[in-house]
């Protein structure tokens, strides 16, 4: 009879060498919708290296790709640590985009210096206010957030839609659905000549760094995992559980808006409707396969993003379906789930009857 | 008065049963699952695969009731998948239905462009059409009603009564309820915990299957990408308004429907000065106001999202 049970302690090897693993898993499983689509296996593989480095502008690109993953992948990780389900991050990334073309397309003249920072305060603040709205709803009245910040990603989007229509239309936008453009002053910078990464990376990488010392070094860090870990010890302990919660919230929604506002301002200048192509959802996997580390988020973001880009460029060479990409991505986030298990349990027979 | 006209039209009740009816079938499903203990967030995506799965399957000649068949059979395949995951392994519910979600659409995206590539406009198939029976139809106004539904929507509506038969006055049904309650009462009993939940799972996720084929199959008769745009989500947020009720959950359902067919008229008769994004959001916010309203009384299945392992208490 075979039978479930925790490993004395799971190593730093599991740790560690599960995501990794659970990644090339899933890149490996790519070669099952590759060969029914008909496509040379091995081809494929080439050409997705080649789309990620096989030159600098691939590279970079690569980069451009993994900087709102960074964002998005934080949000989730700092929320599902105090595990509040915190699947808005797709919604959370528009509002940041909103406030930003707001304040970034002509209301406020100021230098770069004095602009930006507050184009960023304002995204911030705008995707803090969207997550700590079903936060409120769940400790006020016990709605589950998971449903309610999963309503709210269509709510958002169709309530960006009627901005694009209505106030803020760019008149001079040959009547498309989109915002004015951000004015020069507001734009994130270029890191590199003629290359599309922008500042944005930098305040990502930053942010990572913000967040791994405020969950493992901070006071606030200590009470948001002891929620997350048993609520009803925190409280016992002491611990204002609700104010845990949504301060947690705020935080999580704030990096989600910062996601949107580098997208606007450091990528596209203006806000239409497409600016993310789920970025919200797959910051999840990007959480999960981090192992809900504000650091390995970095790294499972570059990951995510090189699947993207990789995926975008072998599809465009060999015409296979570009959904491969989110097949791969979606099949990571199972095989980490699994290897989480591997991790942390370990399966042993014992005689029949014995249990 | 324009209102009233709306209520006492029979379009209007027949246009509400008609979008309440891939409701019904995902609320059923969830409802299933959660109430054998396990949350199946999958629901999204398996509406996606069930609205893929189905058409694709009467293209290329299985018949409508082949596909309906076949759209079930991929919905307990991916209920079987998370089933795995979440019972015996015991992981994350939401992070393993978020990943069905993902995989069941970026799986039914992928085969859909895989297998017909190229294509200027959705092809399309013969769909379900409304079934006309005959002492039925001559009731007066509800009548007119049915008369409009395809089989789908009897399916639907026998489904609920089944499900409720199954629940409330089976050994099966009482079984079920309970592993969602007190799987150890259930163990001690020599029942299996885990051949219990991971066949609720997978009969609640084929219904959810069958939700999705009904927009393919009945409603309209091509696949669109991101035709189930939350529908799925909703019916999550419905089985919790029904508490876990199958007569409930089709009221909820019906409700929704009416509503949802009542804001499309209205738009017609204030559009001018109100932008359509108001109505278009109006289901979403209407979900929520409905889960904030009852989730304080709300009495979850009390094992719901809490693994159980054999041997271990």
């Amino acid at each position: 009879m075979l039978r479930i049970e925790p490993r004395e302690s799971p190593s730093r090897w599991w740790t560690l060498g599960v995501p990794i693993a659970s990644a090339l898993l899933a890149l490996l499983l790519a070669a099952i919708p590759l060969a029914f689509a008909g496509a040379n296996i091995f081809e494929g593989y080439r050409q997705m290296a080649k789309g990620i480095f096989g030159s600098t502008f691939a590279f970079t690109e690569m980069l451009t790709r993994a900087t709102p993953l960074i964002f998005t992948g934080l949000a989730v990780t700092l929320a599902f640590r105090a595990k509040l389900w915190n699947i808005g991050a797709e919604g959370q990334l528009y509002l940041g985009a909103m406030a930003a073309v707001i304040v970034g397309t002509g209301m406020i003249d100021a230098p770069p210096f004095i602009l930006i920072p507050i184009i960023l305060l304002a995204g911030a603040s705008a995707g803090a206010v969207g997550m700590a709205g079903p936060a409120y709803l769940k400790t006020r009245f016990g709605a589950d957030e998971v449903v309610t910040t999963l309503l709210l990603n269509f709510i958002i989007l169709i309530f960006l839609q009627m901005m694009l229509e209505g106030p803020l239309k760019d008149p001079m936008g040959m009547g498309w659905p989109q915002s004015k453009p951000i004015v020069d002053d507001g734009i994130l910078p270029q890191l590199l000549p003629r290359m599309r990464v922008h500042a944005g990376l930098i305040i990502a990488l930053l942010a990572a760094v913000i967040a791994h010392i405020m969950l493992s070094k901070t006071v606030w860090g200590l009470k948001l995992r002891a929620v997350g870990e048993n609520a009803a010890a925190a409280l016992h302990a002491g611990i204002k559980v609700k104010r845990t919660i949504i301060g947690a919230a705020i935080v999580s929604g704030a990096l989600a808006g910062l996601a949107g506002v580098g997208e606007v301002t450091g990528l596209r200048g203006y806000l239409t409707t497409d600016l993310s192509p789920g970025y919200g959802y797959t910051g999840i996997v990007v959480a999960m396969l981090a192992g809900l580390s504000p650091i390995g988020v970095v790294i499972s973001a570059l990951f995510i993003a090189s699947i993207f880009v990789g995926a975008d460029s072998m599809s465009r060479a060999m015409g296979v379906s570009s959904y491969l990409a989110d097949l791969v991505v979606a099949m990571s986030l199972i095989c980490v789930l699994v290897g989480g298990f591997v991790a942390r349990y370990r399966i042993t027979r014992t005689g029949k009857g014995d249990v | 008065m324009d209102i009233l006209n709306i209520l006492i039209s029979d379009s209007f009740w027949a246009a509400s049963l008609r979008i309440a009816t891939p409701l019904i079938f995902g609320v059923l499903g969830a409802l299933i699952c959660e109430r054998s203990g396990v949350l199946n967030l999958g629901i999204e995506g398996i509406f996606v695969a069930g609205a893929m799965a189905g058409w694709m399957a009467v293209w290329f000649g299985a018949g409508l009731w082949g596909g309906l068949l076949v759209a079930a059979s991929v919905g307990a395949l991916f209920g079987l998948l998370h089933a795995v995951l979440t019972v015996p392994l015991g992981l994350s519910q939401h992070v393993s239905g978020l990943g069905i979600t993902m995989l069941a659409t970026s799986v039914s995206y992928f085969a859909y462009r895989t297998a017909l590539p190229n294509l200027s406009s959705p092809p399309r198939i013969e769909p379900f059409q409304p079934l006309d029976i005959p002492i039925i139809s001559d009731i007066p106004f509800i009548g007119a009603v049915l008369s409009q539904q395809t089989a789908m929507t009897w399916l639907a509506l026998f489904l609920v009564l089944l499900v409720w038969w199954v629940l409330e006055r089976t050994p099966l049904g009482l079984a079920i309820r309970a592993v969602g309650d007190n799987p150890d009462a259930v163990d001690a009993q020599g029942l299996s915990v885990y051949a219990l939940r991971i066949g609720a799972v997978m009969a609640g996720s084929a219904l959810m299957a069958l939700g999705g084929a009904f927009l393919t199959m009945s409603a309209f008769d091509s696949f669109f990408f991101g035709m189930v745009n939350g529908r799925g989500w909703i019916a999550i947020a419905l089985v919790i308004f029904a508490s876990w009720r199958p007569g409930k959950a089709l009221l909820g359902a019906l409700l929704f429907g009416a509503f949802d067919a009542f804001q499309v008229r209205l738009q017609t008769e204030v559009g001018a000065f109100v932008p359509s994004q108001i109505f278009l959001m109006a289901p979403y916010v209407l979900s929520i106001i409905a889960l904030v309203i009852v989730a304080r009384r709300a009495e979850y299945p009390r094992a719901l999202l809490k693994p159980w392992f054999k041997g271990q208490r």
